[in-house]
């Protein structure tokens, strides 16, 4: 971690800093020299991106700040007042809901990169359960975000998701009067939600250093799966990966643009603008999309506790993702077999957001009941029977072998 | 980075200062939103309009306090010898010069309509205090006059007009 060698800087001044606090050196060797594998394709880019959005959410959230009253009285009219008188507060408004939701499109993407990749597997185990909890942290960021707006969706998200934890035996309730800082959701809950709202982007922050820096250590994975050997494997990070994260980053605030600019209320609810009526609970509560597929995890099951203690496995479950996959070969490329479990999951994964969409009856519940299975029978089964039964395809001696071989 | 001769200009390097420009120009245009979001918002601007304030309930002698954009405005219905104590001043021994007629509307010699705001660090001074009939400012000592002018202690210069004018004898619109 201290002053790489090879980082020479120029004039007087940066070198009497560097030798006071290499940053210099630092940035140098982590995003101008760092060795990156050469084949590397644009699924990951994806980490850069999430970067990227941390940092958008940071601003105009902390800008958004500035005007917004966390009162029940006052809240969802500041968010009006953002919306119509601030400068450019319908354009700061619809840029962080339109991020949240974008935000969370790259995360998936991003673990979905992972699971095909295995770049969960040894030595990247640590890597990956910081980013299983980078993304519970985005979770709770995301429904106090949500909570508010204290429109009608926001105020019963909230009684939903404090109620869960009433399903804990004994202490359960004591547990939801405690969250709630009164017997129903109200105006401390609305405080306390605003002040976690603020802190928990910055302790992400904090945890994506870890994750970067554990990053670091290992180095990235590859589509290959197999580490680099040599320098052939690997080119500078700058200019090769620098310019290339750059297109796509650019692509993707395109998708981004499109969304806040043409469509910013599409990924909502028309619910959450009607003010928060803790008297009337609307006909269909859901959450946002990105919560979807647990809520239908969650309703899927018939029993109160286990239905929570479902939802929690369900994220929980990809923390030991590294040691319940017992496949030697990491890529997804070389796995015939794995490959089609994977996109098969996927697709229940989709599925289940679809189902958490729908009303909790009849054919709904069979179908979330039957994916449910699926879900938690991909980790707990598949994986690691995969392991031991499966024939791999032959990997190639090196990445620089895979490129400058096959490559016509 | 590869070497290149300096001596030609590359299609990658035009590539990278194009590339670079536009960035520049999009970082530019990104900030705009967030600085402009600072600036006051329509409903504060909205909060500001002119404000019209009926003169007739105000008695001889008696000084009213109205807000207008935030700040305190005296209007001061001045008496007879409040007029003349402000008239018969050499102008040149001020601090900040300026004869009363500049001070009030052509007719309306007895309104005298002024910012409440001390202009040394910005204390509300109070009324009919001060050895010069005016307003004493407790905060640091500054003396004003019948006409809101500075005459003794450290502010540098007099009580500043809000804009205003007469709609009517009886009425005036500030702002």
């Amino acid at each position: 971690m201290s002053g790489n060698s090879t980082y020479q800087p120029q004039s007087k001044v940066l070198q009497w800093f560097e030798k006071r606090l290499p940053i210099g050196g630092l940035i140098h060797s982590s995003f101008v020299a760092y060795p990156t594998p050469r084949n590397l394709n644009y699924w990951w880019t994806f980490g850069g991106i999430l970067s990227m959005m941390l940092g958008i959410q940071i601003i105009t959230g902390i800008v958004l700040a500035m005007h917004y009253t966390p009162h029940v009285d006052f809240a969802f009219k500041s968010v009006e007042i953002i919306m119509r008188d601030v400068n450019y507060g319908w354009l700061l408004r619809y840029l962080h809901a339109n991020g949240a939701a974008m935000f969370f499109l790259a995360v998936y993407i991003h673990m979905f990169r992972g699971i095909y990749y295995g770049s969960y597997k040894e030595p990247r185990e640590v890597l990956w359960i910081l980013g299983v909890i980078i993304y519970l942290l985005m979770m709770a960021t995301g429904f106090m975000g949500y909570v508010l707006v204290w429109g009608q969706m926001s105020f019963w998200a909230a009684t939903v998701i404090t109620n869960l934890f009433s399903a804990i035996p004994g202490v359960g309730e004591t547990i939801v009067t405690w969250l709630w800082g009164g017997y129903a959701v109200g105006n401390p809950t609305l405080n306390r939600f605003y002040s976690l709202h603020y802190l928990l982007p910055f302790v992400i922050a904090g945890v994506v250093v870890l994750h970067v820096w554990a990053l670091h250590v290992s180095g990235q994975n590859n589509p290959t799966g197999i580490e680099p050997k040599s320098a052939r494997d690997t080119v500078p990070f700058t200019p090769y990966a620098t310019v290339k994260d750059g297109f796509f980053m650019a692509c993707f605030l395109i998708l981004y643009c499109w969304f806040v600019f043409y469509i910013p209320n599409f990924l909502g609810h028309a619910d959450n603008y009607i003010p928060a009526n803790p008297a009337v609970t609307p006909s269909h509560i859901v959450p946002e999309w990105y919560y979807l597929p647990f809520y239908a995890i969650l309703r899927a099951i018939p029993d109160k506790l286990f239905g929570v203690i479902a939802l929690i496995a369900s994220i929980a479950i990809l923390a030991f993702l590294p040691w319940l996959d017992t496949s030697k070969v990491k890529s997804g490329r070389y796995r015939p077999l794995f490959k089609q479990f994977f996109w098969l999951w996927v697709v229940v994964c989709i599925g289940l957001g679809w189902l958490g969409a729908k009303p909790a009856e009849g054919i709904y519940v069979v179908l979330s009941r039957i994916f449910t299975v699926y879900y938690f029978g991909f980790f707990l089964v598949i994986l690691p029977l995969l392991g031991i039964f499966e024939k791999t395809k032959p990997l190639p001696n090196s990445i620089s072998d895979s490129v400058l071989g096959s490559k016509a | 980075m590869t070497t290149v001769s300096s001596a030609e200009h590359t299609r990658r390097d035009f590539l990278y200062i194009a590339t670079g420009a536009v960035g520049a120009v999009g970082a530019a245009a990104a900030l705009v939103p967030l600085i402009a979001q600072m600036n006051p918002d329509a409903s504060t601007i909205a909060a500001g309009a002119p404000i019209e304030v009926d003169l007739a309930p105000i008695a001889d002698g008696q000084i009213v306090k109205v807000f207008w954009r935030s700040k305190p405005i005296f209007i001061s219905h001045r008496t007879k010898k409040e007029i003349d104590e402000a008239k018969n001043v050499n102008v040149n021994t001020l601090k900040d010069p300026e004869p009363d007629s500049a001070r009030v509307k052509e007719g309306h010699d007895q309104w005298l309509v002024v910012i409440g705001i001390c202009t040394h660090l910005g204390c509300i001074p109070l009324a009919h205090q001060g050895q010069y009939d005016g307003w004493f400012c407790p905060c640091h000592g500054s003396v004003y006059d019948t006409a809101g002018r500075i005459r003794q202690g450290p502010a540098p210069t007099n009580l500043p007009l809000p804009p205003y004018k007469f709609v009517s004898d009886t009425k005036i619109l500030i702002g």
